[in-house]
Parts: C-alpha cells; structure tokens; sequence
C-alpha cells in the first residue's frame, strides 16, 4: 500500500488530534480476533477493518439464520444458511482489500483455542454463550492476550477490558467479576429473552472503540473496569473490578490444565435423563388427572398459551412457590425448552422421584401450534 | 443505617427497592442476607457485588449512604 493511499483511506481518523501516522501505523500492524460473528461481532468487524487494522480473525462455526438479520448488520436475506465467518470477510474485504482477512470457521474449543489465539495481539469476544466466554478467558490469561469483553440481556450491555496488567497488579479478567459459571438457562440469552437490533450494535460498537485506544495508547481504556449500558435510558455505570488472587487461581494456569478443562460441562446443567419430552408425549401426559401445566416464562412474554389450561410462575418467582405446587405430574414450558428444563431440574431437586417432572424441548417456538390447539 | 441498591438485568424482575435499612455497622453479607428475606428469588441468583462502583470479593463494611450494585453475568451477543 502506498503512503499516499493511507493518508486518503484513513485520513479522517489521522487528522486527530492526538492520532496521526503513527497511531495508523500501529493499526496497520496489529492483529485482532473477533470471536463470534453476530450481534456484537458484526459492527465490531465493519468498523475495524474500516479503521485499518492489518490482520483481522474471525472465528464462527454458525450458519446465517433469519431471525440474525435484524441485527447482525453484515447479512442479507441471501445469505440465510451460509457459513457467517466466510460470509463476513467476503463482505468485509469489499470494503478494505487492505485488511488480510482469516476465517476460522470452526468452534473455539479447548484442542484448537491456544493455536488460533496466539497468532493475534488481542481478542474481541462477541460469543453469545457462557461455557465461549470463560474458555476464551481462560486462553487468554494463560496466553497473556488483552481481551475485549461485550455481551448484552435483553436491554442492558457490559462491556469491559481483561488481562491488561498495570505497573504493579495483574489485569483482572472474567474470573474475578464472576467466578462461578453460569448454566445456561440461568441467564436469559437473546434466543430466550430478546434483544433490540442496536443494543449488540451499540456494545460491539463500543468494543471496537476499545481495541482502538488499547492498540494505539488513545484514551482510557475500560482496563480493570465493567461498564453496564441501559438502552431504555442510556445511563451508563461502570465499577472498578478488583484483580483477587483466589479467582485467578480458579483458571487453568497450564497448557495441559487449559485442554482438561471441560467448559461445556461447566455451564450446563447436570442432565437428569428423561426430563425432557416432545409435543406427542406432553399430550399424552396431559391426559393424566393429576397433571398441571406449568407456564415459566414471565408475564407478558408471549406468544400467549390461550387454549390449553395452565399456571404461570415465571422463573424470577419460581424458586418461591415451587413447593407449592401439587399435582403428581408437572409438565414445564418455556420459550425455547431451556428456562424450562433448568425449572425441571430444581423441581426434581426438589421433589426427587416422588413426583413426575417435565420439560417440553424446544418450547413453545418448536411446538406452539400442536400444544395449544 | 440506609443502603443505596442498584439491581442491573433480571435482577431488576426480582429486587423492587432502591434502598435498604440496616443496623449500624452492617456489612455485605448481613446485606445479601437481609435481601435474601425479602426476595427469596435471589438466593438462586449469581452476581457480582460492587460497594460505591468497587467490586468485593468478600465480606466487606458499609457505610451509611453505601451504594450497592448487584451486576449479573450476561452471556448473549
């Protein structure tokens, strides 16, 4: 690339004050991974290969799907079933044949996570899931990588800067703002809970503007800080994370350690076989006198069930009046079957064998129209 | 002694005040405890205590006026 050219392509962010050549240059060198290609790695991904950054990654094993299109913002309708990472750099390198692209179109796992992250200076995750997000962290403590973090719940965002050690502390990473794994089904994702397009616009936006001033010295980056966001306000509150010695242990500090982890196990729920049940079953058990069907989602989630008999006690509520509940057999639906299943298991935490507890899979999405007819 | 509470995600489904009373000299357990009573929803709950926008990791002194914010973990993107 000629001098000339940089100076034209990116000559609104040089012309700033306190950026200049210099800082582009640094761009022009750095390579970056953005891990997941969804809400928060699309407009993370356009504006970085926009500002210029010499090598960029992106890692996602996931096709394109309708319901990703109103707000993954590098998809069209066309693209509905292809592979996102190879779908986003032939976009992407419309827009900046300057920017060597990389797709690693696998999942980031324990045996492939080290070799893909040491090729880069830094980590963006945009994963949408909590057993990605510690393995990821964990690969980078152990690689010493910074790592942006970004992940949103339905109206609120968090968006913080892992692992980059000041002159007499460690960097406090995802371990120390929350050592214990969630299950999934715990914490409402974007599939269970919903999400407004911009929300994941606004909070990879906002990673993107971190790997910027952490690559070029711009700024203060939110190192050792979380900063939640509010959409339906746009309040901002951002706390200081203390780096404590006992969570920092909890992460694998061998390679070895690193490949025995199991994350996946770490954020799911032990199964108890035999939970979970299809449309045709939850009929048949229906049938039962002593059976009760058991809405957990929250009030005003819809679609509304309307012609099948049922209680509502959502999730927020449900450890409170789940000994409450009576009859012998209890047949739980959710949006997804997720919320759902993680009700089962405490019911039959609860309640052992002594009654029959159920979850519908794949909720009232995949069965509405069969169950209530 | 007043707390100021700040709930973030669905936490805010679950605690519906902003501020709580305790007894001089209270500390964050004595907190969580006392929220515990009053929202038995949240004993199932993870998240992160910070006091005046510093997160603990262990039982740690209040102060009249304390602000406290409870900061769940969010997995979607």
């Amino acid at each position: 690339m000629k001098d000339k050219d940089i100076y034209e392509r990116y000559n609104r962010q040089i012309i700033l004050k306190g950026f200049g050549v210099d800082a582009q240059l640094k761009l022009l060198k750095a390579k970056v991974l953005v891990v997941g290609a969804g809400g928060l790695g699309c407009p993370a991904l356009q504006y970085l290969v926009g500002a210029g950054i010499g090598t960029i990654g992106i890692a996602d094993h996931d096709l394109v799907t309708l319901s990703n299109l109103h707000r993954q913002v590098l998809f069209n309708t066309d693209d509905v079933g292809q592979p996102k990472a190879q779908v986003a750099a032939t976009k992407l390198r419309l827009v900046n044949s300057d920017v060597s692209i990389v797709v690693h179109n696998q999942k980031l796992q324990n045996n492939n996570a080290l070799d893909i992250i040491a090729a880069y200076d830094l980590v963006l995750d945009g994963t949408d899931n909590f057993s990605s997000r510690y393995l990821i962290n964990d690969a980078c403590v152990l690689l010493k990588k910074p790592l942006v973090y970004g992940a949103v719940s339905m109206f609120e965002g968090q968006v913080a800067v892992f692992n980059v050690a000041g002159s007499n502390n460690r960097g406090a990473h995802y371990r120390d703002l929350f050592p214990v794994p969630p299950k999934d089904g715990e914490i409402r994702n974007c599939a269970e809970g919903g999400v407004l397009g911009m929300l994941p616009g606004i909070i990879g936006t906002m990673q993107a503007t971190e790997v910027i001033k952490l690559l070029t010295g711009i700024g203060s980056p939110l190192t050792n800080k979380l900063l939640t966001y509010d959409i339906l306000t746009h309040e901002t509150y951002t706390v200081e994370l203390v780096a404590s010695s006992a969570e920092h242990a909890s992460a694998p500090n061998t390679t070895d350690a690193f490949l025995a982890m199991d994350y996946v196990a770490a954020c799911t729920l032990e199964e108890t076989p035999g939970l979970e049940i299809d449309a045709r079953q939850f009929h048949q058990l229906r049938q039962q006198e002593s059976a009760v069907v058991i809405d957990v989602r929250e009030f005003g989630e819809t679609p509304l069930i309307k012609n099948l008999e049922h209680r509502q006690i959502p999730m927020s509520v449900f450890t409170q009046h789940m000994s409450s509940i009576e009859p012998h057999t209890i047949l739980l639906v959710c949006q997804h079957g997720i919320r759902s299943l993680y009700a089962a298991e405490l019911l039959h935490d609860e309640f052992g064998t002594s009654r029959e507890v159920y979850s519908l899979k794949g909720g009232l999405v995949k069965w509405g129209a069969e169950i209530d007819v | 002694m007043e707390i100021m509470l700040r709930a973030f995600g669905q936490l805010t489904e679950i605690i519906k005040t902003n501020v709580v009373a305790l007894p001089d000299g209270a500390d964050s357990d004595a907190l969580v405890q006392e929220l515990q009573k009053m929202y038995p929803a949240l004993a199932a709950k993870k998240y992160m205590i910070a006091i005046d926008k510093k997160t603990i990791s262990r039982n740690t002194g209040l102060a009249e006026g304390s602000t406290v914010a409870l900061l769940p973990p969010f997995s979607g993107g």
